[in-house]
């Protein structure tokens, strides 16, 4: 195989184990709204005031995700 | 072999604006929009506040909702002196916000999707915190990388993790909201150029079942306008969070 389709490769392969690293993420977040829902169900009057920070902590996370996926990105393109 | 790609990165570079004259001082298509969007703020404020009825009507309602907001959330987050940095903390808030919305559009450019944006102003926000923590407490603002109550054997592993820590703030404020804005626009592209490829491999029935991705694209729209407004709250609560740090040390 010639050096410039083995580059290629090499790059779709890595951009594509990259990707894996947004799995975190996901186990993440649902662990974060699972908590809020059944701490809202014990005490549903707490909802307002816990939103807020479920969203920052689930903008948080979500950062963690996309971090993996700029590298996918930087990967892939250059 | 290559087949048709998708180009999914072309969509964030510049061109000038404005002719002559924008091609000599390279006013590009982000200076637009964030001219844009400071006219947006200043216009709606203006015609918000004009007004000053007691019971206030549209544009001065959403003007006030806007105000109290990012009010709320200073003086929650940083305490009775979040007063002096609530100006600094709308105009991140306001900005942010509508440079995301504005690339919602289409054919409109966001300019928050470009690092260079982000990371002016993240780093804007870091040094201006480690500036207010320096003004308040003077070299005793060092102890901050000293957690009360660590067993002094645990300081030296401890600290350079601290100091670590905390010169990444700019790094992930500036990537969480360029990645963001970066992936949804890329999603976008990357489903329309898949009804292109369908409708032009398959001809009639490429075009009846490229209504799939047109579906996804139409729900990431609204996710793209949640995501929107949350990187604006995400920034400008950060921004609050580390000068709560600078100002309380803990």
């Amino acid at each position: 195989m010639d050096p410039q389709s083995a580059a290629l490769l090499a790059k779709d392969i890595g951009a594509g184990l990259a990707t894996i690293g947004v799995a975190g993420a996901g186990v993440g977040i649902g662990n974060l709204f699972g908590s809020f829902v059944s701490s809202v169900g014990r005490n549903p009057a707490a909802r307002d005031a816990m939103f807020r920070d479920v969203l920052l902590g689930f903008a948080l996370t979500e950062a963690v995700a996309l971090y993996a996926l700029v590298i996918a990105l930087v990967i892939l393109f250059t | 072999m290559a087949g048709p790609s998708i180009d999914a990165l072309g969509q964030f570079s510049l061109t000038t604006g404005l002719g002559p004259l924008g091609r000599a001082i390279n006013f590009t298509n982000s200076n637009e929009a964030m001219l844009a969007a400071a006219v947006i703020i200043v216009a709606t404020f203006a015609i918000g506040l004009k007004a000053r009825a007691l019971v206030p009507g549209r544009v001065q309602a959403l003007v006030e909702v806007l105000y109290e907001f990012v009010q709320n959330m200073c003086l929650d987050t940083i305490g009775e002196e979040g007063r002096r940095f609530f100006p600094l903390v709308f105009t991140i808030f306001s900005f942010i916000l509508l440079g995301n919305l504005i690339g919602l559009f289409p054919y409109f450019f966001a300019f928050t999707s470009h690092i260079a944006v982000t990371l002016a102003l993240a780093l804007f926000v870091f040094v201006f915190s480690t500036a207010v923590g320096f003004y308040v407490h003077g070299f005793r603002f060092l102890k901050f990388f000293v957690p009360a109550g660590v067993p002094g054997w645990l300081l030296p592993l401890l600290v350079p993790i601290e100091i670590i820590s905390y010169l990444s703030r700019p790094i992930s404020l500036s990537v969480r909201l360029f990645a963001n804005m970066t992936a949804g626009h890329v999603m976008w592209e990357v489903f329309a150029g898949f009804m292109l490829m369908l409708t032009a491999g398959l001809g009639v029935y490429g075009a009846i079942a490229s209504v799939i991705p047109l579906g996804l694209n139409v729900a990431l729209v609204a996710l793209e306008l949640l995501v929107a407004g949350l990187q604006a709250y995400v920034f400008a609560i950060l921004t609050c969070l580390y000068l709560h740090d600078a100002v309380h040390m803990h």
